[in-house]
């Protein structure tokens, strides 16, 4: 029993840090929501092609090399150089305000006061188009991110653990960087988006466009600031995420693993990504570890297994049921 | 002026009526987008590779060329059906739809339609009954051959013994990923292992409840059943537990260079079954790279080559094409429909001989089809990663699985197959 016990604490220990993973990508749906009042569905693709492009300019890789080539007949594939990991990811910071500007001019100006559910479809057919020109940028196949992100068992936590209890806890070192991150990005932006003038004019235009611009808020700027941040989020959630599986066209689905995150904290909370990732995060590894149990299984006369994504979404909808705006979310009461 | 019209007329009905050979129409459905697209666009890539080699070098297959269009399904198996019934109308000759899923939509439908399908290595495992599947076809080997070849290596590596082991099964949740359950099974039964399943929810990116399971219970062996991003981020996860990786096994959807690539010197030692060879050590990349790479004729960007995805969609075209060459023999006529692709597939022969001609000497097993066994031989061997080296070599030969456990599941699947769908033997 004493071993099943410590178990159960490795398990929701992972399941925290798990959590923050998921909550990486969430940070990116609360910052656009709480900003503009869209949901953006294309944060997934995002990531991808924050983490495409970051392993593409690293590698000296030229962008649309196979269109290019078909249609020049050329064979270009790389420039022959490869940049230093920090040159890189400011490039890749780069391409990803400019993905911010592009989507303002061409996609978002034309759709001010608009119905947020026009705003969402619009979202839809940007992750698609975005998903189709990052795999034509960079290619379909499997990269290799090549950062220095420790990867693997924290030995200090394991051998400290196993004096303590007899038994060496796990505890992935990409997960213990991903939270380090995860605090440092909730802090800054709970602090920008609270205390900056630009971060209160963000809150003014997710309040109201219409009233946003009638005080002199620029609405172009701030959508423009905000999808770049997101974008910015985007690609640390791509390399956390890519430094497990490699860059590749799945990882725009850890878009699923945000939700039930979003749904539980709140769309508007940066702190409810946070610690709804952490709840989401621990609360479907103790579930799946509590019932594929051979103890279980022993009281309950069956076991079952791959519980996480289904019960990440049944302990969002309890908490919907109780909390519909989310542990954190504001509620919304519009006078008539 | 009169005369020279009407001569002009009937030229020109005299050449409208000659026998014009049309294409032997071979419809690639793959993926290269998708969730799965990195390995898609592999196999696609040696596919489409191998069809235009024939087509440029020899002038397509008795002299016919091949036409192979791709039609893009994104892994999606609705997809898959719609380009199936957009293409099937061209005088498709057979399709291989690279899923399980997909597979187990067409078998209704190539029946009734009947174009032979060729599910190589996926699919429904006992297909490989010809008696109640005419129509399809999953030779040389199928899942429950790879999961008892794997079986097979782990008894030669424990000197014959597996009694009081335990493997651990770590399979996609999935109709693909629960193939290999019973025969695992029954296999343990046999041999006194302890089998422990682990099933991993689609796509498979988020693996951590199963590896600290398998990092508490420490099986002696663990065998993966996925596809895509489920092996790459199990063979971090298993480095990341320090588990050995050659106690680690992938079916051959699990042994790729996709696989093992993105975790680097991590993934030294991990093997994977397989039904063919590895590599480009054979006389036909030499005339890939003369007559599509250099021509500039690739699928891809050319950079595919001899990956083992790659070597897979080249394997099964050459098989497919030299059935469509037994299909023209046994017919006489060298512009086959479907029904005589099926025939051809049934009754082809792989043989030293037959790969020597095609410059795949050694590259598979040698194998007959029977109108009973559509499945081939079902052997199999082991190929093991060099994260150093950045290779894949063959540690074994190929060697049988065990048919006196796999037979008779074959037999009460398909069996339960004929039942439900009053399907009379197709053989007698």
């Amino acid at each position: 029993m004493y071993d099943q016990l410590l178990y159960g604490i490795e398990a929701a220990i992972n399941g925290l840090m798990t959590g923050v993973m998921y909550s990486l990508v969430a940070l990116g749906f609360v910052l656009i929501f709480k900003a503009s009042g869209i949901f953006n569905y294309a944060q997934g693709v995002m990531a991808l092609f924050a983490a495409l492009t970051l392993v593409g300019i690293q590698s000296g890789q030229v962008p649309f090399a196979h269109l290019i080539n078909a249609l020049f007949g050329t064979k270009v594939h790389h420039f022959g150089w490869t940049l230093p990991a920090v040159a890189a990811i400011l490039l890749t910071i780069g391409v990803m305000i400019l993905f911010a500007w592009l989507v303002e001019r061409y996609l978002l100006k034309h759709l001010v006061n608009q119905e947020p559910i026009i705003l969402f479809m619009a979202t839809i057919g940007l992750a698609y188009f975005m998903e189709g020109v990052g795999d034509l940028m960079w290619g379909a196949e499997i990269k290799k991110i090549d950062l220095p992100i420790p990867q693997g068992i924290n030995e200090t936590i394991d051998s400290l653990t196993y004096d303590w209890f007899g038994y060496g806890f796990y505890i992935d070192n990409l997960d213990i960087t991903a939270s380090i991150i995860a605090i440092f990005l909730v802090i800054s932006l709970t602090i920008f988006s609270q205390y900056s003038t630009t971060g209160r004019a963000l809150r003014a235009v997710a309040d109201d466009h219409q009233a946003a611009l009638s005080v002199g808020i620029s609405l172009r700027s701030i959508w423009v600031i905000v999808w770049g941040l997101a974008g910015f989020i985007a690609l640390v959630a791509g390399v956390m995420w890519g430094a497990k599986s490699g860059v590749q066209s799945s990882l725009s689905l850890i878009t699923l693993k945000a939700l039930p995150v979003l749904m539980l904290g709140g769309f508007t909370s940066i702190p409810g990504a946070i610690i709804g990732g952490m709840i989401i995060g621990m609360g479907e590894k103790v579930f799946e570890f509590v019932v594929s149990s051979s103890w279980f299984g022993d009281a309950m006369g069956f076991t079952m297994n791959a519980t996480e994504n289904w019960f990440a979404y049944v302990l969002a909808l309890i908490f919907l049921v109780f909390r519909p705006q989310g542990l954190f979310g504001e509620k919304i009461i519009e006078r008539v | 002026m009169k005369f020279t019209k009407l001569a002009s007329f009937a030229l020109a009905a005299v050449i409208g009526a000659s026998p014009v050979l049309a294409d032997l129409e071979f419809p690639s459905i793959s993926y290269r987008t998708g969730p799965f697209g990195a390995n898609g666009a592999e196999v696609a890539d040696g596919w489409a590779d191998y069809m235009t080699l024939l087509n440029e070098r020899d002038g397509g297959v008795g002299g016919v060329r091949i036409n192979a269009v791709e039609c893009e399904t994104g892994f999606n198996a609705e997809k898959t059906v719609e380009c199936y019934e957009a293409t099937k109308g061209d005088g498709a000759l057979v399709y291989a739809p690279l899923s399980t899923a997909a597979t187990y939509q067409l078998i209704p439908r190539v029946t009734a339609d009947g174009i032979p399908l060729h599910s190589m290595g996926y699919g429904r495992t006992s297909v490989a009954n010809g008696d109640v599947f005419s129509q399809v076809f999953n030779f040389p080997a199928n899942y429950w051959n790879a999961a008892s070849v794997i079986v097979n290596h782990l008894l030669d590596i424990n000197d014959g013994s597996l009694e009081g082991k335990t493997i651990a099964l770590a399979y996609h949740n999935s109709a693909f990923g629960k193939e290999p359950i019973p025969t695992l099974e029954a296999l343990g039964e046999m041999h006194g292992f302890d089998l422990t399943l682990l099933p991993i929810d689609s796509p498979g990116q988020e693996q951590k409840s199963q590896w600290l399971q398998i990092r508490r219970e420490k099986p002696d062996y663990v065998v993966i059943w996925g596809w895509g991003v489920m092996n790459q981020v199990a063979i971090q996860e298993a480095a990341n537990i320090r588990y050995p990786m050659e106690n680690f096994i992938g079916v051959w959807w699990s042994g790729s260079d996709n696989d093992v690539i993105p975790s680097g010197m991590s993934s030294d030692g991990y093997k994977a079954v397989t039904f063919h060879a590895v590599g480009t050590d054979f006389p036909v990349f030499d005339d890939i790279q003369k007559y599509v790479t250099d021509a500039g004729l690739s699928a891809g960007t050319g950079a595919n080559v001899g990956t083992i995805l790659y070597n897979r969609g080249l394997y099964q075209a050459a098989l497919l094409t030299e059935s469509v060459r037994v299909a023209q023999e046994m017919h006489g006529v060298a512009d086959i429909t479907a029904a005589m692709m099926r025939d051809g597939m049934e009754n082809l022969v792989i043989n030293d001989e037959v790969m020597g001609a095609i410059g795949l000497a050694g590259f598979g097993p040698s194998f007959e089809v029977s109108c009973e066994n559509h499945g081939g031989p079902g052997l199999g061997a082991i190929q093991q990663w060099d994260a150093t080296a950045q290779s894949w070599s063959l540690i074994t030969e190929f060697s049988g699985s065990d048919m006196s456990v796999i037979q008779p599941l074959i037999d009460a699947d398909s069996s339960a197959y004929a039942a439900e769908n009053n399907i009379e033997s197709q053989c007698n």
